[in-house]
This record gives C-alpha cells, sequence and structure tokens, in this order.
C-alpha cells in the first residue's frame, strides 16, 4: 500500500466539496437552463432571431453560470482554518489554489460545457456547431474557473463576497466571451476556425499561468 | 537615492506641501491658455464648432488609460518593496483615473451625437474604454469593502496588476470582435491628420490635464498619509484605554 499523493487527497476532497457545494453542478445548470428559457421569453420566440444570436448568448450564459459558486470557493476552507494546515503541508499554496480551482471546475464547469451544445441548439443554432460548442465551452469555462478563483481569492475577508466577485471578474470574461462567441460565429459562417480557437486556447494559458500566481498571492496575504 | 529619502512618508509630505500650491497654478495657467487656444483655433471644415469638444475629450481618454498605467506602476512598488506610500499613491490614484474614464466617455457621447449621429456605438475603442472604467470601479469596490488597511493594498495591487495585462488583451479582443461583426468602424482616430492650429491647443490641454492630475494625486496621497496616521493614533489610543 502506497500513501497517496496530498495532491490527489486534495483534489479528491475538493471534488467532494464541489459537488456538494451549494447545490454545486445543480444548482449551476439549473441556473444556466433558467437563463437559457429567459432569453426566449425576453426576445420573443422568432427562430431567426433566436438562431442568429443563439451562440453568442450561449456564452453569455456560461460566464454568468461560471460566477455561481465562486464566492463559496475559498471561504470556508479560509473560515474554518484548513487554509493555514494547508499552508504547513507539503504543497505550495499557488498548486492548493489551482487544485481547487480545478475540482470546481470538475464539478461545474464540465457539466455546463457538456450541457452547451445542448442549449446553443435549443435556441436554434444549427446541430453541426455541436462539437466546436463544446470544445471551445470546455476550454473557455477553465478560463473562468481560474480568473473567477483570482477573483474570489482577492475578495477573501471582504463582507461584500458574491456581487464585488462578479464586478471583479466579469470585467475579465470578456475575451473569452469574445472568441468563444467568435468561434461559432465563424463557424456558421464557414470561416476558418482556427485564429478564434487559437486565441481562446492562449486566454486560457494566460488565465493557467496567471491565476495561480495570483490566487497565491492573495491567499497567503489573506492569512496573515 | 532620491527615491529612497523621499519614501518615507512624513518627509514626503513635508517635501510636497509647498510644491503643490505651484502644480496647481501651472494647471489653473495651462487650462486658461489650453481652453483660450480651444475658442480661437479654427472650425473643422467638416465638424464646425463641435470640433472643440476633442480638446476636452481626447485628453481625459489620455489620462484614463495614463492613470491606470501609474496605479499599476505604484501597485508593483507596493506589492514587491511592501512600501506604505507606494500602496497610497496607488489607492489616490483609481478615483482620479475613474472620473477621467467617465469624462472621456461622456464627452465622446456629446461630441458622437452631432457627428455620428448617435450616443453610443459599441465599436472597439468606446467598449474597451467602457471596461477600463469597470476596472476602475472594481478596484475601488474591492478596497473599500476589505477593513485591513494593509491587505486591501494588497489585494488591490494583485487587481490592478492582472487589469494591467489584461487591458491590452480586452482592447485587442473587442477591437477584433469589432471587425468580424460590423467591420471597420466609420469613425478611425487615425483619420485625417491633426492641423497644427489644431494640435496647439490639444498638446496645451493635454498638458493642463496631466497638471491637473499631479495636483489631485498630491493631495490625495497627503490626506492618505494623514488618514493613515490618524487611525494609527486612534488604536493606539483605544489599545491603551482597553475597554474604558
Amino acid at each position: 500500500m502506497t500513501t497517496p499523493s496530498p495532491s490527489l487527497a486534495l483534489l479528491k476532497r475538493d471534488l467532494g466539496l464541489s459537488l456538494a457545494r451549494g447545490g454545486g453542478p445543480v444548482l449551476a445548470a439549473g441556473f444556466y437552463l433558467t437563463l437559457m428559457a429567459m432569453v426566449p421569453l425576453s426576445l420573443g420566440p422568432e427562430a431567426q432571431t433566436l438562431s442568429k444570436i443563439a451562440p453568442g448568448l450561449t456564452w453569455l450564459c456560461l460566464a454568468l453560470a461560471s460566477l455561481l459558486s465562486l464566492e463559496r470557493l475559498f471561504e470556508r476552507d479560509y473560515e474554518d482554518g484548513v487554509f493555514d494546515l494547508l499552508r504547513t503541508g507539503p504543497l505550495a499554496l499557488e498548486w492548493v489554489a489551482f487544485l481547487k480551482c480545478l475540482a470546481q471546475w470538475l464539478g461545474t464547469g464540465l457539466i455546463l460545457s457538456l450541457m452547451t451544445p445542448v442549449v446553443m441548439i435549443l435556441l436554434g443554432a444549427p446541430v453541426g456547431l455541436a462539437g466546436w460548442a463544446l470544445v471551445a465551452a470546455l476550454i473557455g469555462s477553465f478560463s473562468f474557473a481560474l480568473i473567477g478563483g483570482a477573483g474570489a481569492s482577492l475578495t477573501l475577508g471582504s463582507r461584500k463576497g458574491g456581487v464585488l466577485i462578479a464586478l471583479l471578474v466579469l470585467p475579465f470574461y470578456v475575451p473569452p466571451v469574445i472568441f468563444g462567441a467568435g468561434l461559432m460565429q465563424a463557424f456558421v459562417t464557414g470561416a476558418p476556425v482556427f485564429q478564434a480557437l487559437s486565441l481562446l486556447c492562449a486566454y486560457g494559458l494566460f488565465a493557467l499561468a496567471l491565476g495561480p500566481i495570483a490566487m497565491g498571492a492573495a491567499l497567503r496575504s489573506a492569512l496573515n | 537615492m532620491i527615491i529612497s529619502w523621499l519614501a518615507n512618508p512624513d518627509r514626503f509630505s513635508k517635501v510636497f506641501a509647498p510644491v503643490r500650491p505651484w502644480v496647481a497654478g501651472l494647471s489653473l495657467v495651462l487650462f486658461a491658455w489650453g481652453l483660450y487656444l480651444c475658442f480661437v483655433s479654427p472650425e473643422d471644415y467638416q465638424q464646425g464648432d463641435t470640433v472643440r469638444i476633442m480638446y476636452i475629450h481626447v485628453p481625459a481618454a489620455w489620462m484614463a488609460l495614463f492613470t491606470y498605467l501609474v496605479m499599476g506602476v505604484a501597485s508593483f512598488f507596493g506589492l514587491i518593496f511592501r512600501h506604505a506610500l507606494a500602496d497610497a499613491a496607488a489607492k489616490a490614484a483609481a478615483p482620479i483615473g475613474a472620473v477621467f474614464t467617465a469624462l472621456a466617455l461622456i464627452t465622446g457621447s456629446l461630441w458622437g451625437k452631432p457627428m455620428w449621429g448617435t450616443w453610443w456605438e459599441w465599436d472597439g475603442r468606446m467598449t474597451s474604454v467602457l471596461v477600463l472604467f469597470l476596472f476602475y470601479i472594481g478596484y475601488i469596490a474591492l478596497h473599500a469593502s476589505i477593513e485591513d488597511e494593509q491587505r486591501a493594498a494588497k489585494s488591490t495591487a494583485i487587481l490592478a496588476l492582472i487589469g494591467l495585462i489584461n487591458l491590452p488583451i480586452i482592447k485587442f479582443s473587442v477591437d477584433w470582435w469589432n471587425t468580424l461583426h460590423q467591420g471597420a468602424s466609420v469613425f478611425r482616430a487615425d483619420g485625417p491628420t491633426v492641423a497644427p492650429s489644431m494640435l496647439w491647443p490639444l498638446l496645451v490641454m493635454a498638458l493642463a490635464y496631466k497638471a491637473l492630475f499631479v495636483w489631485l494625486w498630491l493631495i490625495r496621497i497627503d490626506t492618505e498619509i494623514l488618514s493613515r496616521k490618524y487611525n494609527g493614533l486612534r488604536a493606539r489610543l483605544g489599545f491603551r484605554e482597553g475597554g474604558v
């Protein structure tokens, strides 16, 4: 019997938390679907209008649904002292933060991404879009999770968590929303998708490179 | 050498207190001169008198970006060297930058109506300036929501730095989205080259704005230093009185 690696143990624990956190994926999926249902109600059910804006709107809904459980991402462990323990453990805080975001993404972002093609097609996007929609949503939601994590770590110890996180994080969600929606647009118009796809990946890498560093610094400052 | 000597907050206040009125005076003189030039400069052959909005609008837009840069640099020094004065400088710059950005948006809107027949157009430049405004608001909101001054400084410094890197990305992505959706904008700032008769007032106004910024910034940094002192004293007194 080998002892499990600390990283894996933490990931398992946080995945459990992420699945349970505030209803977790069920809540996020419900919110996503509710937003989707509001679209035809507010814009009218004309298929022509809807199918034109379906890809872009789906991305907007995905960005908003990604905000949902950010508030509790670090807060619980911060309040009950788990972070103080983790800090003395073998893992760097940056890595811990990354694992937490990964767990969060596996718990909610992944589910939301799987739903994205369905939501898009329900709103009238062409069925052929499904494959690219899934790929783009997976990359996009991953960058949402990391950038969102950075926002969540910055608000630790402030009393206005939720709304503040949304205010801080949403402007940073602008590029993936643009690139993701642009990818869909490119597919529909038959233009090459490579440009939008590579930009979306580039932003994902940007979030991957900077997110953990920012989270580590913010967590250290919150723990002192 | 001189920087580290000035980095003591008390000394900074003392050195710059006599400088402030001069900066204020410089700003006033430049504004008077610049505004005079605005009114005597020729009308534009296409835009008529409305071109004069440019002299208010363009420097405000420049300052919106410049102030964010100042905030980013100050945040960097605050974060790396843990310097209270740099923290104060970053915090002091934020509201000034937010107002410059708002001014750029509002004057742009006023100029847009007679020129393009619309108050607002979701083109790349305007959208990215709006996002810049949101950055400022987010920064101020985050600072206001954290009680502890040092922690607030640290969190907002991290935010300002991520924002600094993200700003060009947003600018670029919005421009790119724009070309994707609507083709190039009708109105490009890099259109006709500006005639010298218009360049002069623009430059003088830009310098006036810069001087105004420095003046307001110095006042705000000073206020920040004083309020920290005050809070420190209060905390000490409260500690001594301990539950009396």
